[in-house]
């Protein structure tokens, strides 16, 4: 009893203060890390837990020299297994009902092709594919804020952003920290991912059919962004930044580079 | 192999050869048509998801006639009949009986063959021409390489049949049986193909 | 009691034909034990290659710039390795090895049920893996991922992907074959008397193992023979510029390929059961239980292959039900954790290698689980798919289950297939370095995944230099820790002390027979092994029929 107690109290406290994950930058992050947290709580109390029996079990039950004979004739205990069926499925299940819980709130089961984004600037009327974002639109059209549109195409081996607004094109991607951004992606050639550790957020860029993916940024900086999906021989060089500023910054770089399609750096 | 199973025990009675002799090679084909089904049934759901949420471009098409697949059917469907047949002759020692009936199978294997090759050249698409098309192709290419797999293992146990007292008996009839299990399933799956290619 | 001669036995696959002594190795033998040791050699030359284009992985990567081979070598290292370990090393060794040389024992036969085809699925390995690995000094290899994800693999040059596929495609035949033996060996060529749930769990395993790979790999052989047709005839199936749609091609790869990673770990499940009762002696615990969960995880390995593509945009209600059915495979799964720790418990173990590599896969499994369960929620795996976090819950899966469970059953039948016995000191000394060279090298992957660093890259982010280089040194060490091992193996053939018929007093029936067993497994009648697992008070009849009697202290009978 006091062994399992001291286990749950371990594995919490693992599971709570030790870090793993980069800085959180997106209204998002916070919410993966909630879900981070009691994952790795519960894996940490379970694989503790899983260990300490094993190497106990190795020692306590050893055979020791000389020693002969055969265990105990234990051939099962219907009792214990229907409590080690029961608790793993309680577990299990708690978990898929509060990543889903999680997923809500990171707007993952919003209707993607209801999106901020013009369906007329589409080449054809296709299927979009959904991807995630914290920015569930109608919360945001509550608060008044209407997204930044960005289309965002990917090649082997480049991300290039267009800001329809001010008809921007642009190699690195400007967002101004606090308002929701929707990004419309398609490939030119192969699936890339469009990948941002910080914000926690990946949704893979696919030829032929059009993925969405939506978030806010709430802090200030430069954080890299990734391509995460085998593209060919340039994949690991495959990157780009992603510049977080206040909106001041953010709108004298829009109106600095607008009109003028030359890639910035 | 005839005493491959012999797993002697200590009692009399189980000490008797097992006859599963023929029994688990027919059980080893059913399993293999089973895996071969799911090779099937893989590009049908390809086909069915293609048709769900790729729309056709512009300009493309793809029509498919009904006559000569309704035939088709016709052609191998009755030929899983005439095979039956074959197999309940030989079972009555009646060799001549089954030689003229596999023979018939044959000859409605191989018109279908023929058929579906009339059907291919008189398609208005071609293999690379849109998604459907090289999927319809593919299923019924398939399909028909199955067929005529199905003929020439037809047509081999028509030859041992013609010598008595050979290769297949109505006690040893198990290559029979075996290409009759195969061709019904080939019969099967061009049901469930005509089904989704043609009428859907 | 009477019994066929072994003369009179085989009479249709004439052994009197085949070439004997060593020699029978290198030929079309039709002997399930030749077999079985020929698919674990191979399996294993196999093996040392993969683990040299590892080696090659790790070096690459102790510097973040690309520096030891040009980029795209490395993509056909990465393929070549992937495909190499999985194709050629766990799925070939957990089946076909210890399959074939285990189940006709195991169901009191002589043979598989159909020898001819056995030797033809054993021997489609060598030329496919031959022509998988001359691919990179002819055309150069494939190079789009084990996974060959189109238009990547419709791009890429077409020589190296197309015998990427005609390769994978006959290993993935010589893997329908060999299933398909197995079920009719075990439904069928059970020895009269022999129930079902009287089977060894090694058996059970490879049922619901064969089921797996009878459903899932022809779907496999479809898909690759669409994509073949997309590189060679330029139709457009996955090809986006022709109107093809890629998510069709995932949707099939995954269908084969997430029961493909049961395939590789079902067999090694059973594998333990079968290991972890004879050295503690002791009854495997719950053995009902155990064959439930075996079938539930079949059923529900066949419905969750759409976790691999959270990412790929895929419908919310998909990644949900997904999410779901995945995370309840842990259940089953837990259940036989829990048992075998229950098997464990109140045993007399003794801690010899087999022992301690099975517990490190014990070990090394629940930690790989766990982050696959974590990886199974959507939220969780947005974040981390496709990064080295994935890589390392499957290397702790395939590495620290798989790999672990064969050196483990290599260290337990050893002297079975021999008639020697190994070293037990070097064992526990390759045990030791692998474990913690395994551990060092992809402990800290989890780390580096989940801060920023993609897999499949040659160059990386300069931050990620130090705990790179600390998982290349765990390589390192799992590169010498196979010295002892290939070390122990090969001496102790001519060195090795005698192991006699039975060495670890086991009840299974492949111990009840010389070691090496003869050509037809018995010399007489084959047992009747109704209790496979009847340690401690449920006494051993047939053991002590069959061996000489041992110093135990006499037990009470039931
Ligand atoms: C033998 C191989 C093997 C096995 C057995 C598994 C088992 C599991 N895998 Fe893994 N997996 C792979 C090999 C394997 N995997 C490979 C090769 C890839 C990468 C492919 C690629 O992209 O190249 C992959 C990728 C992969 C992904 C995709 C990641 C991504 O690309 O983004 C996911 C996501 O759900 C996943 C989940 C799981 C789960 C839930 C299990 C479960 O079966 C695990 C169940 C086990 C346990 C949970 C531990 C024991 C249980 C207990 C002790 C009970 C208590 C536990 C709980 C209550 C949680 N795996
Ligand atoms: C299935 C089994 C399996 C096994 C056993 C292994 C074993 C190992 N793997 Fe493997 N790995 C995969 C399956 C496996 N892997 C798969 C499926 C992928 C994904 C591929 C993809 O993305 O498409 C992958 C990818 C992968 C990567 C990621 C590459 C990338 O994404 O860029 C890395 C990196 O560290 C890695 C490392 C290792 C290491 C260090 C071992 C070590 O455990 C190896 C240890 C063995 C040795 C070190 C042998 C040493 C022997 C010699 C050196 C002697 C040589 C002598 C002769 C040849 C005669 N693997
Ligand atoms: Cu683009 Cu990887
Ligand atoms: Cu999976």
């Amino acid at each position: 009893m006091l062994a399992v107690a001291c286990l749950i109290a371990g594995g919490l406290w693992i599971g709570l203060h030790v870090n793993l994950l980069p800085d959180s930058a997106s209204v998002n992050a916070p919410i993966y890390d909630e879900l981070f947290k009691v994952l790795f709580s519960i894996g940490a109390i379970l694989f503790l837990g899983m260990l300490g029996l094993v190497i106990y079990s190795l020692i306590r039950f050893r055979r020791r020299d000389g020693e002969t004979g055969e265990g105990i004739a234990l051939e099962g205990n219907l009792p214990l297994e229907i409590l080690w069926t029961a608790i793993p499925a309680v577990v299990v299940l708690f978990v898929g009902l509060y990543s889903y819980d999680i997923y809500e709130r990171m707007g993952g089961m919003e209707n993607m092709n209801q999106s901020s984004h013009d369906h007329s600037s589409m080449k054809t009327e296709q299927r979009i594919w959904g991807g995630i974002g914290a920015s569930t639109s109608q919360l945001d059209s509550q608060r008044g804020l209407n997204p930044l549109p960005v289309e965002v195409t990917a090649m082997q081996f480049a991300f290039l952003f267009h800001y329809p607004q001010g008809d921007i094109l642009t190699g690195e991607l400007h967002v101004p920290i606090g308002r929701p951004v929707s990004m419309k992606m398609e490939s030119n050639d192969v699936i890339h991912a469009f990948w941002v550790p910080e914000f926690r957020l990946k949704q893979d860029v696919i030829p032929g059919q059009p993925t969405i993916l939506n978030f806010t940024p709430n802090k200030v900086g430069k954080y890299p962004i990734i391509c995460a999906e085998l593209c060919g021989p340039y994949h690991g060089g495959m990157r780009s930044t992603v510049v977080v500023e206040e909106p001041d910054a953010f709108d004298s770089w829009l109106s600095k580079n607008s009109k003028q399609t030359a890639s910035e750096t | 192999m005839t005493s491959l199973t012999s797993a002697e025990t200590t009692s009399a009675k189980q000490l008797e050869e097992p006859k599963e002799h023929e029994d688990y090679r027919l059980f080893g084909l059913a399993t293999f048509l089973i895996a071969d089904g799911m090779t099937f049934a893989g590009f049908f759901a390809a086909y069915l998801t293609f048709r769900s949420v790729n729309p056709l471009p512009e300009g493309s098409i793809y029509e498919v006639e009904l006559a000569l697949p309704t035939l088709n059917t016709i052609l191998l469907l009755v030929s899983s009949a005439t095979f039956h047949r074959a197999g309940s002759a030989l079972k009555k020692n009646e060799a001549r009986l089954c030689q003229r009936w596999l023979l018939i199978t044959a000859s409605l294997g191989i018109a279908f063959l023929i058929s579906q090759m009339f059907e291919y050249f008189s398609l208005p698409f071609g293999l690379t021409d849109n998604l459907y098309a090289s999927t319809f192709y593919a299923l019924t290419g398939f399909h028909g390489l199955h067929v005529t797999l199905g003929a020439i293992m037809i047509l081999i146990v028509w030859w041992q049949t013609r010598f008595p007292g050979g290769r297949i008996t109505s006690q040893n009839n198990f290559p029979l049986e075996a290409a009759e299990l195969y061709w019904h399933f080939v019969d099967g799956i061009w049901v469930v193909l005509f089904i989704i290619l043609y009428l859907l | 009691m009477t019994f066929v001669p072994s003369s009179e036995i085989n009479n249709n696959s004439p052994q009197s034909l085949q070439p004997k002594g060593w020699l029978r190795y290198f030929s079309f033998s039709l002997d399930h034990k030749v077999i079985g040791l020929q698919y674990l050699v191979c399996g294993f030359v196999f093996y040392l290659i993969g683990g040299a284009l590892a080696s090659a992985i790790r070096i690459e990567l102790t510097s973040p710039i690309s520096d030891f081979m040009a980029r795209d070598v490395y993509n056909q290292v990465l393929t070549l390795h992937g495909t190499i370990m999985i194709f050629l090393w766990i799925v070939p060794v957990v089946n076909g090895a210890f399959g074939n040389y285990l189940i006709p024992f195991y169901v009191g036969a002589r043979d598989m049920a159909f020898p001819r085809l056995n030797a033809v699925a054993f021997w489609m390995i060598p030329p496919a893996g031959l022509m998988l690995i001359s691919s990179y000094f002819i055309t150069g290899a494939a190079q789009s991922g084990w996974t060959a994800y189109p238009p990547l693999s419709i791009t890429t040059p077409a020589a190296g992907q197309i015998i990427w596929i005609i390769s994978v495609l006959l290993l993935g035949g010589s893997s329908i074959f060999g299933g398909i033996n197995f079920l009719a060996t075990i439904l069928k060529l059970r020895r009269p008397g022999l129930k079902l749930m009287q089977l060894p769990m090694y058996c059970w395993a490879m049922f619901g193992t064969s089921i797996l790979v009878v459903l899932s790999t022809p779907v496999l052989a479809g898909t690759l023979i669409l994509l073949s047709f997309d590189i060679v005839a330029h139709t457009g199936f996955f090809n986006p510029s022709l109107g093809g749609n890629v998510i069709v091609y995932q949707h099939l790869f995954w269908f084969y390929s997430h029961p493909a990673v049961y395939i590789m770990v079902l067999p090694a499940f059973g594998l333990v059961s079968e290991i972890l009762p004879v050295h503690c002696k002791k009854p495997l615990f719950g053995y009902t239980t155990m064959v439930y969960s075996i079938m539930a995880i079949v059923v529900l390995g066949l419905v969750v292959w759409a976790h691999h593509m959270f990412t790929s945009g895929t419908p919310p209600w998909m990644r949900l039900f997904f999410t779901i059915a995945t995370s309840f495979i842990a259940v089953p799964t837990g259940i036989k954790f829990f048992n075998w720790v229950a098997t464990l418990w109140g045993g007399k173990i003794s801690l010899n290698s087999a022992v301690l590599f099975s517990c490190g896969f014990i070990i090394n499994f629940v930690l790989g689980g766990i982050t696959g369960v974590a990886l199974a929620q959507v939220p969780f795996d947005i974040h981390v798919h496709d990064t080295y976090f994935v890589v390392a819950h499957f290397h702790y899966i395939v590495y620290g289950g798989s790999v672990f469970v064969i050196f483990s059953s290599i260290y337990h039948w050893y002297p079975k297939f021999t008639g020697k016995m190994l070293n037990e000191n070097l064992g526990r000394f390759h045990f030791l370095i692998t474990f913690v060279g395994f551990n060092l090298c992809f402990a800290p992957q989890h780390w580096l995944g989940l801060n920023g660093m993609p897999r499949r890259v040659a160059e990386y982010d300069p931050q990620f230099t130090f705990v790179n280089q600390l998982s290349s040194l765990g390589a390192l060490l799992m590169a010498i820790s196979t010295i002892p091992f290939l070390w122990n193996i090969i001496q102790s053939i001519f060195k090795g002390e005698v192991a006699g018929d039975n060495p670890w007093e086991g009840l299974t029936p492949e111990w009840l027979t010389s070691s090496p067993p003869p050509v037809e497994n018995w010399n007489g009648p084959a047992p009747l092994v109704t209790e496979p697992y009847g340690y401690g008070a449920v006494k051993k009849e047939a053991l002590d029929e069959t061996t000489t009697n041992k110093t135990e202290s006499p037990k009470q009978t039931e």
